[in-house]
Order: C-alpha cells, then structure tokens, then sequence
C-alpha cells in the first residue's frame, strides 16, 4: 500500500513533528515499504486469539498509599529550558 | 601479571580483596585504557575520569581497612569500574539517550539497577554511546557519532547498546550495562565476542531506564563471560517498588559448576534448536559456528532435540508495529517544556512541533509515525490489536516448545558485524538483522548471547540460549558449561594490543 502525502502529513500533525517537504516524500516511500511488509500480519487468523496485555501472570499490584518524600522542586526544574516564578513557563495557551 | 584491564570483573574483584593492587590503579587502567582507544572506537557520550578517580580512592579506604579487619562483609564490586549506557540514568550524569533532544539532560535520580550496582560498591566511568532512544542495530542512529567494532573499525559494534558492548570487548572495562528492547543487548554481544544477557522481562526494574518500548524494555549486562555476567545479574535483579511490572521472586545464587562436578555436566538436559532460526540467507559461516557450538553442548551431555516455533516469520512485522507504537506514546514527553532544549514558537503547539521535528532524528521520527499510525483512528484493529494477537501466538510457540525442552539454541544475527553505512538508508534491511532476537522481547524469555567462533574475515560469531521465564540460572549454567571447554571468549581484539 501507498500513503498518500496528505496521510502522511496527517500522521506528522498527530505527533507533532514539523517536517520538511523533503522528509514528507522520504517518509511517505519508506512508511509504504514498512506497512507493506507488516501487512503480512493480516493473512493470519486470529479469530479466538487474545491480544497479549502482558507476558506475564495477571495480578494484584497494590501499596499502600502513604505520603513519602518526593524530588525538590528545584530538582524537577532544572532541567527546564525556561522557568518562572518556580514553574514551568511556556507561551500563553489561550488568547 | 596480565594487564589490569585484561582481568575479568571476578578476577578483579577477588584480586582487590587481595589487595593485589589498588582500586585506583584498577580505575586508572581503566580509563587510560579507554581514553587511548577513544579516538578509534567512540564508545563514550560522557567519561567522568576526576570522579571515578575519587571514588577509587574512598573504595581504596574502605578495603585498606577491610584487610586489616574483615568483619562486615565488602560489598561485592568495590572499586570495580563499569559503564553504564547512555539510556539509563545515573544521577548527576547527563543523560542523552543519543539524541539532541535531551543533549543537556542530567537526571536527578539513579535508575534502580545503577542504584544497585552503586550500593554493591561499583564506580561508574561513563555513559555509553547508543542508536537514539535505543532505537537501532548499529549505533549510527546516535545523533552524536557512530561507534565502531573493535573487532574491524569500519564495521559497526552493534546495537542499540553498542558503547557498552565495545568498551568490555576492547577491554576498556570488564562489565557494563545495557538495555534490550529487541535484540539490543544480544546483537551486539554477538557482534562484539563477549556474553551479553537480556533477562526475563519483569526480572530487572526498569525504574531509571528511559522509556522505549515498555512492554518489552528490559535492562540487562555485558561481561567478558557467563560467570560475570551472572555476577551482574544477581545484583541488579529483583523486585522494585518503583517497577509494578517486577516479580516478588527470589533472585537465583547462581553457581557455576566447572565442567568436573557431573559427568557429562549437561546430563539430562533437553536442548532445543528451532528450524525456523535456520533459514536461508543467514551467513553460511553463523550457521556453522552455531551448529559446532550445539554439538559441543551434545558432548558435554545435552539431548539435541529439533523443535519449530512456528510463527518466527511473524515477529518483525508484529515487533515493528508494537514498539513504535509503545514508542509514539513514550516519546510524546519530549515537547521543550520540561526538560531538554526549546525551539522558539509563536503558541505552545509550536514549540512542540519545531522542538520535536528539529531534534528528534530520523529513525525516532520514523518509528514515531508509524506508531501514530497504528495506532490512529480505523487502523488500530488491524495493525495493533492484530500484532498484540499474533504476539499471543509467538508466546504459545515458547510456551509449548518450553513443555518438551528446557532451553533453545540459536543464532543471535543471521549475520556477523556489517560495516557502517551497509544499511543506513534502508530501514527494513537493518530491521531484518533483528530477526532472531525479536521474538524473546515479545515473549518476554530470558536470552544469554555469547561468542561461539569467528568468521573468515576475524568477526565474531555469537549464539544465544533462551530459556523459559525466570530461569537465567540455566542460561548461565550452560553458558559457563561451554565457556570451560572453549576459549572463543578469550579471544581479544588484536587491534589495540
């Protein structure tokens, strides 16, 4: 199967990556080739096949909910390219 | 004496018990060792020389009085140098994951597995070079530079974890870590000649080890050896609060038996060799090394059964459609708000998408949109749900020849070390050198890489045990079964000598 440049723009929009014209058209051949080959996926039957959620055992993961100390907010900011006021600072969401 | 970076990571340690010599001439051979091959190899993105040296020093205090007065127990690696690739993190060391997006990120937390290797006395030198978020074969997916074999530079060492797997076979360090969400441990331990494990999924936390594809991920070990590797794996394994995904199960003490305690010592074993693992194209050399490595295993006692595990074929279309997918949701973090560089941008959305189109490179991008697409509205049935499907039916395979055979052998690569560039253009040709390594990630199985002879042009070939899960006991226990009655592991790059 072929995508077409707009399904591949399309997919760029959803993962929020800028691409040029040239890495739209690269993608589109080699994106083809890759679903090309997975297709062979589909001439399986898997009816009553269910889809693995894990590989392993199913069970109960539970702790108890008790309050620990946590990382400062001075660690979790200093990887931060821009902050404020000991926040995150990003460009206005709304208008 | 043999040199000190010749030693393995037990010789090592047993040695500084000795006081044979000191951690930091351990640490300083080391890192002279390394920074001498640098230049040719590149298996480091971070080197911390003054701080491995300080922490020699203090491990030095520590066994100085230790020989004086043996009372507490040492903890097992004091003084020991390893490295730890640059996908795992290590508090105060920056952390790149091979990509420009995070080429300034330095964590402030240890991941459990450097946590434990840290608590056991180990020092850690550096940060490996990696293909980007773990995402390659080779290296050259590393948006910083691409390592080289020590085997045949121009070749690649493998990968994604191919800075650790070069560094221990060029004897820059005698362990190191990895992480192996597709082969990533495996392939370059074979491609490199040293043993490298991919442990049970649900084994070793993945607490610390930036995610990929987190279904599959697993941290593993390189040593020069089985009984190292073994050594490794004791200490990073177990369960881990911060890891729902790690069984409350006991860590094996893993002993190793030299080849005199039972006679033949592989009696009663049922070794199982899959013929789908033997398919035409595989390099005929890799076929026959792999088969003289299984005969020797016949001679020492094991029962070579063949077995098919019959939906093989089906795990590089279902593996690159589900760690893309696992991907496209792990990556979406990376955004330029929290961590990391920021491209400028007139809104928020603009940031995020220059900051990701810009930084990201190509094989991210690439599994990203496929993982998008699989996963996007009308086409998650037929791509996802239906890999999740067949990847039930590549678990059954184990879990049905795992009824009849207590471990399987087979190649790691149909090839041995390809030379850079061979395959950078075309990514399904570098995805089919994954395809003996897949089907353990998707079905969650331990599996022990280790070299079993060398092609005509000096490259090592490499085969690989996988056993059912939790049983790396077995593993390591025919590993070494084999390592005593061969040397293939001895061999040394002769390069650098």
């Amino acid at each position: 199967m072929t995508l077409s440049l707009q399904e591949v723009e399309h997919i760029a929009y959803l993962a929020r990556l800028r691409l040029t014209e040239a890495e739209m058209t690269h993608y589109r051949e080699q994106l083809s080739a890759i679903l090309d080959h997975v297709a062979r996926l589909q001439t399986l039957d898997t009816s009553g096949v269910l889809p693995t959620s894990s590989v392993l055992p199913s069970r109960r993961v539970l702790r108890s909910d008790e309050p620990r100390p946590g990382m400062t907010r001075e660690d979790l900011l200093r990887n931060a390219p821009e902050t404020e006021q000991d926040q995150f600072r990003i460009p206005p969401v709304f208008e | 004496m043999p040199e000190l970076t010749d030693l393995s990571l037990l010789s090592a340690v047993e040695a500084l018990r000795r006081g044979e010599f000191s951690s930091l001439e351990l640490v300083q051979a080391s890192l002279e060792r390394i920074q001498r091959l640098e230049p040719s190899l590149q298996a480091f993105l971070t080197l911390v020389p003054e701080q491995a040296l300080a922490q020699a020093r203090a491990a030095d205090h520590r066994l100085v009085a230790w020989r004086r007065e043996p009372t507490a127990p040492l903890p097992t690696l004091l003084g020991v140098p390893v490295a730890v690739k640059d996908v795992i993190c290590v508090a105060g060391l920056r952390c790149t994951c091979g990509s420009r997006i995070l080429e300034n990120f330095i964590p402030p937390f240890n991941a459990t597995a450097v946590e434990r290797l840290l608590s056991a006395g180990a020092i850690v030198v550096g940060k490996t070079n990696t293909d980007e978020f773990a995402m390659g074969s080779s290296t050259e997916n590393s948006a910083y530079f691409t390592t080289h074999n020590p085997w045949d530079l121009e070749r690649v060492p493998g990968g994604s974890s191919g800075g650790s797997a070069a560094t221990v076979a060029a004897r820059g360090l005698p362990a190191a870590l990895g992480s192996d969400t597709g082969g990533s441990v495996r392939q370059p331990a074979s491609f490199c000649g040293i043993t490298g494990l991919k442990p049970t999924y649900g084994r070793v936390s993945r607490f610390g080890l930036v995610a990929y594809g987190s279904s599959l991920d697993v941290v593993g070990a390189f040593g020069r050896n089985a009984s190292d590797v073994a050594l490794m794996f004791t200490l990073i394994a177990g369960q881990d609060p911060l890891d729902a995904t790690t069984l409350d199960l006991p860590v094996p003490v893993i002993q190793l038996n030299g080849k005199g305690d039972h006679n033949p010592p592989l009696r009663g074993l049922r070794l199982g060799v899959p013929e789908e693992y033997f398919i035409k194209g595989i390099q005929t050399e890799v076929e026959k090394a792999v088969r003289a490595a299984i005969e020797i295993l016949e001679r020492l006692g094991a029962q070579v059964k063949p077995i098919s595990l019959p939906h093989t074929e089906y795990a590089l279309p279902v593996y690159y459609l589900i760690a893309p997918a696992e991907a496209s949701a792990n990556l979406a973090r990376y955004d330029g708000i929290r961590y990391g560089p920021r491209l400028p941008g007139e809104a928020m959305w603009d940031i995020f998408f220059n900051t990701r189109g810009e930084k990201f490179g190509p094989e991210v991008k690439r599994r990203i949109m496929l993982g998008t697409y699989a996963l996007s509205a009308g086409y998650y049935d037929a791509y996802y749900g239906q890999a999740q499907k067949v990847r039930t039916l590549i678990k059954r395979d184990f879990e049905l020849a795992f009824e009849n055979v207590d471990l399987i052998a087979a190649p790691v690569a149909p090839t041995t070390a390809f030379r850079i560039g061979e395959h950078t253009d075309d990514p399904l040709a570098m995805y089919l050198e994954d395809i003996f390594t897949l089907p353990a990630n998707l079905a969650g199985v331990p599996g022990l890489a280790f070299p079993v002879g060398f092609d005509h042009q000096g490259l090592p070939v490499g085969m690989q045990l996988m056993g059912p899960h939790f049983r790396e006991d077995i593993l390591f226990q025919v590993a070494h079964t084999y390592q005593q009655v061969t040397d293939w592991h001895e061999r040394k790059p002769g390069i650098f000598s």
